[in-house]
Order: C-alpha cells, then sequence, then structure tokens
C-alpha cells in the first residue's frame, strides 16, 4: 500500500496496477543479482557493509534499472539525473548496479579493494565512472544534492537529483540543515529515500537515538512525505513517480526496509552491519538468494 | 581603491563587479553578508545569492553540489567557523572529492579583536595547508583582495581565500600583476629577509624601513599563496640573505613560518626567526593593532626578529 502524505494529494489506491508484472519481475530479478553481486564482493574481500546494501536492494535496482535517467556510455552527461549514496558505507551495491548497467566491467567488482582498482571502500567520484558523488562519512548528501538541485535550475536543466539516506544517519544535524535549505527553496526536483531498516552498527536505530516520529518530522521540515514497503517494487517504482509529480517541495520516500533482507542470518541483526561472511556463511546466503529465484 | 578601504569591502565589490561579467559565479553566506560585504554581489543577483543561515557545514555541502552542477560557488564565512566547523566538510567534500568550490574565510587572524578569541582564526592557514589538493592564499589589504577575487575564481579547484576585516597597509602598487604560487619581492635588501603574509606585510615594511635606519639591509617579500608555496622565491632569499625572518598574523605553529621552515630544511638550512602569536589564544582588545601588537605582532617584534637572525648568522648557527 502506497500512502501519500503530501497535503495537496490524496491516499493513492491500494491497487495502483501500472507497472506491468513484466517490469516488476524484471526489476526483481535485478535486485536479486544485486544482492548476489554485493555478498559476493564482500565475502571475496572480506570487508564491506552486507546488512545496509541488501536492505537497499530494491530501491537501486528500481532506480538504476528503470527510473533514473542515465547514458552508461556517457557518465558524465550534463542532462543525466543524479544519484548521491548519502549512507556510503553500502558502497557494494552501488558498484553493483553500477556494473551491471554498464558504466565498467563487472569484471571490476571482483578487484574492489585492491590498490589498484578504481573501486574505493567508499564511492568516489574521481575514480569510479557513473559515481556523481565522493561519500562515506554520513550526512553530506542531502545538502550536495540540494546544490546539484539548485545548480540545475540557475542552469536550466531538467535533471533531477536523488539522494539515498540512511536512518543512523539521520542522528548527523546536517542532514536536517540540509532539509531545511531544500524546503526553502522548494527543491522539488531532490527526492530523497530513506532505507529505514531500525539498524545501525551498535545495535537498533530507535534504542541508539530513538527517531520516531518519522514522518512528522520530515513533514515538519515542509518536505513532502511518503511512506512505502522499501522491498515490494511495486511500490518503490509507484512512490518515485509520484515524488515526480510533487512540485512545489522536496520528497521523502520513506521506505521501510529489513537489513540484511533476503539472507535469514542476516536479518536484523546489527552484527552484519560491517562484518563479511565466512565461507560456509556465504554458501548458506548464496543458497538462500538462489532459492528466491 | 584606497588604502583605508577594509578588505573585506575590497573582496565584496570586487565580487560583485566580477559576478557581473561571469553569470556562472554563485555566491554564499552564512547570515554573515553584512559582515563580508558579499551584500553587493546579493543586491544586483539576488538569483545567485543563497544565504544559508548560521550552517557553515551546509553552507558548504551545498556550495560542492553547485560546482558539481558546474557553477564557481563563493563561500563567505568567518575564519573561526569556516576554516574549524565546516572543516570535514572542506576536507571530504572539497578537497578529497575535489570539486571547484572557493573558501572565503573572513575576519580572519585576530581581526575580530571585538568579539575575543571565540572568533579569532589563527591556526586556519595550518589546517588548511595541511589539507591535500587545497590552496591557500591570503590577501594583504583591500586592494589585493580585490584583485585576487578572478584569479581565485579562474584557478580549477579548491582555494581557501583569507581575508582579514580591517584595513591594512597598501603594500604593492596597483599595477602590479599577481599569480597565484608566484610570490612578490616588495624591497630588495641583502642581509636577512622578512618573508611576509597578509596585515604583516605592511607591518614588514616598516620594520624594514626601521631596520634600514640601523644600516640593516633588509628585502621583503610578501607570500600570498602560502600553497602552493613560492619554493624559489623563498629559496633564493636564503642563499643570497643567509638570514629569514617570517611574520603573519597567525599562530607559530603551522603556518607560514612552518611552511618557510619545512621549504629551508629541505633545500637550504639558514637561521629562520617566526614573528606570529605564540601558541595560545589571544584575548578581547579595544582595537586591531593594540591587540597584534600585545601578542607578537608588532613592527618592533620584526625588528628585532631580524637582529636575531643576523646575530645567529654572525654566530655561525
Amino acid at each position: 500500500m502506497l500512502i501519500i502524505c503530501a497535503g495537496a494529494l490524496t491516499r493513492a489506491k491500494d491497487n495502483m496496477t501500472y507497472h506491468s508484472e513484466t517490469l516488476i519481475a524484471r526489476l526483481e530479478e535485478c535486485a536479486r543479482q544485486l544482492r548476489l553481486d554485493s555478498l559476493d564482493m564482500i565475502h571475496r574481500r572480506g570487508a564491506g557493509h552486507p546488512g545496509g546494501s541488501l536492505s537497499a536492494a530494491e530501491i537501486m535496482a528500481a532506480l538504476f534499472f528503470h527510473h533514473l535517467r542515465l547514458d552508461p556510455a556517457a557518465p558524465d552527461w550534463p542532462g543525466r539525473d543524479r544519484f548521491i549514496l548519502s549512507k556510503g558505507h553500502a558502497s557494494a551495491i552501488l558498484y553493483a548496479a553500477l556494473a551491471r548497467r554498464g558504466f565498467f566491467p563487472a569484471a571490476d567488482l571482483e578487484r574492489w579493494g585492491e590498490l589498484a582498482c578504481h573501486l574505493q571502500g567508499h564511492p568516489d567520484r574521481l575514480k569510479t565512472p557513473g559515481v556523481d558523488m565522493t561519500s562515506g562519512i554520513l550526512g553530506h548528501g542531502l545538502a550536495i544534492g540540494a546544490g546539484l538541485a539548485l545548480a540545475a535550475r540557475l542552469n536550466k536543466l531538467d535533471y533531477r537529483v536523488y539522494v539515498l539516506l540512511g536512518d543512523g544517519e539521520c542522528q548527523a544535524g546536517i542532514v536536517w540543515e540540509g532539509a531545511m535549505l531544500a524546503a526553502k527553496y522548494r527543491l522539488a526536483t531532490l527526492t530523497a529515500i530513506l532505507d529505514y531498516n531500525d539498524v545501525q552498527l551498535d545495535g537498533a536505530v530507535h534504542d541508539i537515538m530513538p527517531f520516531e516520529p518519522v514522518l512528522d518530522k520530515w513533514r515538519s521540515f515542509n518536505w513532502s512525505v511518503l511512506e512505502i514497503n522499501g522491498h515490494d517494487m511495486r511500490q518503490v517504482l509507484e512512490a518515485l513517480d509520484t515524488a515526480r509529480e510533487i512540485h512545489a517541495r522536496p520528497t521523502l520516500i520513506v521506505a521501510h526496509t529489513t537489513k540484511g533482507k533476503g539472507v535469514s542470518f542476516m536479518e536484523n541483526r546489527a552484527a552484519w552491519h560491517g562484518t563479511p561472511p565466512n565461507d560456509a556463511q556465504y554458501n548458506q546466503a548464496l543458497d538462500e538468494l538462489q532459492r528466491c529465484a | 581603491m584606497t588604502a583605508e578601504m577594509s578588505m573585506r569591502e575590497g573582496y565584496g565589490r570586487a565580487l560583485a563587479q566580477y559576478g557581473a561579467l561571469h553569470p556562472d559565479v554563485v555566491v554564499l553566506d552564512a547570515d554573515t553578508s553584512a559582515s563580508t560585504f558579499t551584500g553587493f554581489f546579493a543586491e544586483r543577483f539576488p538569483d545567485r545569492f543563497f544565504n544559508i543561515g548560521i550552517a557553515e557545514p551546509c553552507m558548504v555541502d551545498v556550495a560542492v553540489g553547485l560546482a558539481l552542477g558546474g557553477k564557481v560557488p563563493f563561500v563567505n564565512a568567518f575564519a573561526a567557523l569556516l576554516a574549524f566547523r565546516a572543516l570535514e566538510q572542506i576536507r571530504t567534500c572539497v578537497c578529497y572529492a575535489r570539486t571547484n568550490v572557493k573558501l572565503a574565510s573572513h575576519y580572519a587572524g585576530l581581526s575580530d579583536f571585538k568579539d575575543g578569541p571565540t572568533h579569532h582564526a589563527i591556526t586556519d592557514i595550518a589546517t588548511m595547508r595541511a589539507l591535500p589538493d587545497m590552496t591557500v592564499v591570503v590577501a594583504a589589504n583591500a586592494q589585493e583582495a580585490g584583485q585576487l577575487v578572478p584569479l581565485v575564481a579562474e584557478y580549477e579547484g579548491p582555494v581557501y581565500l583569507r581575508l582579514s576585516r580591517a584595513a591594512a597597509l597598501a603594500t604593492h602598487s596597483e599595477g602590479q600583476v599577481l599569480g597565484i604560487g608566484r610570490g612578490l619581492l616588495l624591497r630588495p635588501g641583502t642581509d636577512v629577509s622578512i618573508i611576509a603574509t597578509g596585515s604583516m606585510v605592511g607591518r614588514s615594511l616598516v620594520a624594514a624601513e626601521c631596520l634600514a635606519g640601523e644600516g640593516i639591509s633588509a628585502r621583503v617579500l610578501e607570500i600570498h599563496t602560502i600553497k602552493p608555496l613560492d619554493v624559489d622565491l623563498v629559496l633564493q632569499a636564503a642563499e643570497e640573505t643567509g638570514a629569514l625572518v617570517t611574520a603573519e598574523e597567525h599562530s607559530v605553529v603551522g603556518g607560514l613560518g612552518s611552511a618557510i621552515a619545512e621549504t629551508l630544511c629541505a633545500g637550504c638550512p639558514v637561521p629562520i626567526e617566526r614573528v606570529g602569536i605564540a601558541d595560545c589564544f589571544a584575548r578581547t582588545a579595544p582595537d586591531p593593532e593594540s591587540l597584534m601588537d600585545a601578542f607578537g605582532l608588532a613592527t618592533s617584534d620584526i625588528v628585532a626578529a631580524a637582529r636575531r637572525a643576523i646575530a645567529r648568522v654572525r654566530h655561525g648557527h
């Protein structure tokens, strides 16, 4: 169910079905592939952040394989939509998405972390094609995305800006500085997606620093707010489409997700925020993800 | 422009003039536009002026986004806030990500004498020049601040432009051509070289005149670009005069004096005396001049340092 919370809009119908079953199935398969790639990369490297990569798989698949206006052959095309992975520690799934979308060879994913490889621990815009902004230190994406949206307005370009936020990240004050600013300038071309998996490095977000009421917080910052199940591909697509139709203010899509989604022993466990699986765990994870196909 | 004009006014007027010809220039301020004189730009180009409020880290990140979108953003705030509160943004999103952001850092050094040590910035050069990919430029007076605006705007990459609040002595003729990374020979001399930056350039010229009265021939160099440093000019001065004095409205830790010492130890180790603020916080004062005098930046401090440097040469150490 897609709940639309923008003032001017009414509650959407529960059974919106304008995206074909074929598209949904294709994107769900993309999400499954991104999960497999992420785990493979993290296992191979013995480092990385599985939990927050797995939770964002449907969001990343929807963006990179359907919604974003991109040209992998021209990663610096001025008219492209911009994407900032503000939760930069989920770099594995961004790299997987960029490779599978054709920005660089998928073989590069196997070399992640090597000294000579362009793929850094966290995304680096100067080294990796398709990375619009360097990230890794949490909190920057929203304000930088706002600057990109202001530049589009001044340059009379119609690209849109997407920022993927973590929930733990929203503990950083600069997120709210950026939120205020984006509302002041009515940056309707800016859409943030909150990967709300409620787990961070040290434990549950709601224990470490209570975040609720999330929807009210963002509404009170003069954002339009949509709430979805972030693992329901249809809801993700519909929310991204809806955000494009909101013209007076920036939009936050609160995507309820499960940390470590798709791998039973990783789900909702803080221990899997930044720990690579061992061989046995990796094989079990592969088995579970392959059974979903 | 006259010597009496404040540095910030020289900067603010030049920014508005430059902005008239260059539509890609955008200006951001953090609720200090009346102090930084970015109001001149804001009045003429309201669509290209963004007042972000008292949120310097956010302002830097917004500028990063504008730079990614092809704009040339000038970020304006008090140095004490820009260089320290927004330091992580500057390191990660400006330097590491190499975005074309211009950081105009106002009221640097002790120039906010009225507000006291919370508002002084006496370690900002140290911090900024330690960052890879950062260029650090210090204006010596209003005229130079104005001349630097186009140079900074057209220099590709991150720049930290350090400005003082007050008027400062004129130091070179308006016709002198400036270039980022190129020091200026302001006065020839053979016994000692005084290498100064910012507000201490004018004082160093006065000190050289005093030394001349004692029969000491002091060369005066202005280093407006702390990084990349004009190594050739510095080494030439060391070789030809054999003794150096550095002078800066900054802590003796990590600033111009340190940069020169690092250069000398690698290329031409001669005696060097550093004039700067001892490793301490300063105080509130009635005016900038007396505050500078009280914290080791008086003309007489430069003169004394020159005598010490020459004496060390004579005594062989």
